[in-house]
C-alpha cells in the first residue's frame, strides 16, 4: 500500500505538509482542533516528537488522532528516548495502524529541554534509523530476526541547506539518501537564491526536498533565530520589513513575506514542495497557502 | 591522564555520615591532590568542618594513589584509628573508594566525592573526556577523535541538526565533535572516511557485569 503521501510526492504535483505539535498533558482540544483546520488543506501532517526535548504527548498518538479524522499523518521519530527495541516496536504499531510515513530524526539533546537530568539514549543515528527501517520492510529486524509481517513506510529526513560547515552537513544528507531516505525537509530557509543553489546540487540526488518555511512573527524573533538557531539566516532585508511594519502588524507581515516565499517556489519550481512550521500559530497556515495561491 | 573528581556538597555528606559519629578520612595524593579534592589540605579542611558539626575524626592519611595495591599497607598502618571510627569517608576518586572498600569490608565507606570522568589534560588544568570505554574502538576512522565522548549524543555517522558554526548545540562554547572530525580527516587526506556508513554500535561487547580474567 502506497502512502497518500508517497503518491503526491510522486505525483508531480507541489507537496505541502504542515506540522502539529502535541500538548503537554491530557488536553487535546487544541491540537485536535488544528487536525481539523489543517487535515485537507495539507498533503500530510507531520506529528512532533517530544520536541526541543520537552516531554509531551506522543507522536504516534497525534498521527492516530489525525487518521481517525482521515487525513495523512507523518510520524516523528527521535533517536534521543528509546533504543532499538523500542524504535521498531513503535514502527510496528505504526504500520498496523496505517501511519505509514514516518521522518526520522537524530532529536535534539537532553540537556536544551526540560528534563536536563534524563540519559539520552540515541542508540541508533537517523542514518541507521533510516537503514532500519528498510531492513524491516525486507521481513527482518535489525538483530537480522524473522518478523512475522513487514513493515511499509515513505520515510524520510531532514537537511540543513545553510549548516556552516556545509561539508559534513551533505556528507550526512548523501548518507541519508543511500540509507533511502526518500523525501527530505529542510531547516527554515529564507534566501531563496541560496537555496536555489543548494537544490541543484540535491536535484542530483532521487529524493524529494520539501523547503521548510517557519513563520516570523516579529522582527526580533528573525534576530534571534538567526543568531541562535542552528543553520537559519534571515536576511537583512526581511528583518527590516518585518521591523517596518505598523505597530502589531509584525505577523501579518510574516505571514505575508510566507505566502510569497511559496509562492516563489511553487512558481519557479524550485524545490518539490513546502513543509510550513507555524510553531504554536497552525490557524494561520490556510491564510499562508492563500496568499501563495494553494 | 587523571580521573577527575568534584566534592559532593557538604550537606550530603553530612546526611550520608548522619549514622555515624567517628569517622576516619582517606585523601589521595594524586588525581585527587591535583584536582584539589581530596589532597592534604582539603582533608584537613574536612576533618575541621566535621568536628564543627560535632564528628569526633579518629585520624586521618593521605595515601599516595589511593587505587593501588599500596592502600592495603596504608590501611594496616592506621589500623588503630579505622577500627577506633565507626566509618571511614573517602576523598578519592571511585577507584579509590572501591580499593578502600575492599580492605575494610566489615566498616562503612563513604565516598566524599563524586567522581566526573577520567580527563586527559590538553593545556594546563584543562581536561577533557578522551574515552569512556565503550569496548569497540572507532578512533581509527574518526581522525582519533571519539566521537563518543566528544559528541554530546555519540553519534557515529556525521553532525546532528543542532552544530552551529562548528560548536555544539549544548554549549556554544564546545566544539561540535564531527566538526573537529571533519577538519582533521580533510587535512589528513581521509575525508572519504566520513562518507563510511557506522552500523549501530555494538554494546555488550563485554556484556555488564564486566570481568575478564586475563590470568
Ligand atoms: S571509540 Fe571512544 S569511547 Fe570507544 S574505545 Fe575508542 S576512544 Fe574510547
Ligand atoms: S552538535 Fe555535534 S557534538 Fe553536539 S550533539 Fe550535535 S553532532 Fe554531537
Amino acid at each position: 500500500m502506497i502512502s497518500n503521501f508517497k503518491q503526491a510526492l510522486n505525483s508531480g504535483k507541489f507537496v505541502v505538509t504542515s506540522e502539529i505539535g502535541p500538548p503537554k498533558g491530557t488536553n487535546i482540544e487544541q491540537m485536535l482542533h488544528h487536525i481539523d483546520l489543517l487535515k485537507n488543506r495539507v498533503d500530510a501532517l507531520n506529528v512532533t516528537d517530544h520536541q526541543s526535548s520537552v516531554m509531551r504527548f506522543p507522536s504516534i498518538g497525534g498521527c492516530l488522532a489525525i487518521k481517525e479524522k482521515g487525513g495523512e499523518p507523518i510520524l516523528q521519530v527521535t533517536c534521543r528516548d528509546r533504543n532499538r527495541l523500542a524504535l521498531q516496536a513503535e514502527l510496528l504499531l505504526a504500520h498496523t495502524r496505517n501511519v505509514r510515513n514516518v521522518l526520522c530524526l537524530t532529536g535534539d539533546a537532553v540537556p536544551v529541554g526540560d528534563h536536563k537530568e534524563a540519559k539520552g539514549i540515541f542508540d541508533l543515528d537517523s542514518v541507521q534509523l533510516l537503514r532500519t527501517i528498510r531492513q524491516m520492510e525486507t521481513g527482518k529486524d535489525s538483530g537480522g530476526n524473522d518478523l512475522n509481517g513487514a513493515v511499509e513506510f515513505c520515510a524520510g529526513a531532514i537537511v540543513t541547506p545553510e549548516a556552516n560547515p556545509i561539508e559534513p552537513q551533505l556528507i550526512k544528507f548523501e548518507k541519508k539518501v543511500e540509507a533511502g531516505a526518500e523525501f527530505f525537509q529542510t531547516q527554515a530557509i529564507y534566501d531563496l537564491d541560496k537555496f536555489a543553489k543548494f537544490m541543484q546540487y540535491a536535484r542530483q540526488f532521487p529524493v524529494k526536498i520539501l523547503a521548510g518555511i517557519v513563520l516570523l512573527s516579529s522582527a526580533r524573533m528573525a534576530k534571534y533565530m538567526t543568531d541562535n538557531v542552528p543553520g537559519i539566516n534571515v536576511p537583512q532585508d526581511l528583518i527590516d520589513e518585518l521591523a517596518g511594519a505598523p505597530k502589531g502588524g509584525a505577523i501579518r507581515k510574516g505571514i505575508e513575506i510566507a505566502g510569497r516565499m511559496v509562492a516563489a517556489l511553487k512558481k519557479d519550481s524550485i524545490c518539490d514542495g513546502v513543509h510550513i512550521m507555524a510553531i504554536n500559530r497552525e490557524e494561520v497556515v490556510p491564510e499562508i497557502l492563500a496568499l501563495a495561491g494553494l | 591522564m587523571k580521573s577527575i573528581t568534584r566534592q559532593k556538597p557538604f550537606s550530603e555528606v553530612v546526611q550520608l555520615l548522619d549514622r555515624f559519629d567517628r569517622v576516619y578520612i582517606i585523601g589521595c595524593g594524586t588525581c585527587a591532590t591535583m584536582a584539589r579534592t581530596g589532597g592534604r589540605d582539603e582533608v584537613l579542611e574536612m576533618k575541621n568542618r566535621l568536628q564543627e558539626t560535632g564528628k569526633l575524626v579518629t585520624g586521618w592519611t593521605v595515601i599516595p594513589t589511593a587505587c593501588d595495591e599500596m592502600t592495603e599497607a596504608a590501611a594496616r598502618e592506621n589500623e588503630g584509628a579505622i577500627k577506633n571510627a565507626n566509618c571511614s569517608l573517602v576523598m578519592a576518586c571511585a577507584l579509590g573508594v572501591h580499593r578502600v572498600n575492599s580492605y575494610l569490608n566489615n566498616k562503612a565507606v563513604i565516598p566524599a566525592l563524586d567522581t566526573l570522568f577520567i580527563g586527559m589534560e590538553d593545556s594546563p588544568g584543562n581536561f577533557y573526556e578522551a574515552c569512556a570505554q565503550c569496548g569497540q574502538c572507532v578512533l581509527g576512522e574518526t581522525a582519533g577523535i571519539c566521537p563518543l565522548t566528544a559528541c554530546n549524543k555519540g553519534l557515529l555517522n556525521g553532525p546532528c541538526g543542532g552544530t552551529n558554526n562548528g560548536k555544539c548545540e549544548v554549549d556554544k562554547e564546545k566544539d561540535c565533535a564531527f566538526t573537529l572530525i571533519y577538519q582533521r580527516l580533510k587535512e589528513q587526506g581521509r575525508l572519504d572516511l566520513m562518507r563510511k556508513y557506522h552500523p549501530p554500535k555494538n554494546y555488550q561487547v563485554v556484556p555488564r557485569p564486566r570481568i575478564i580474567n586475563l590470568g
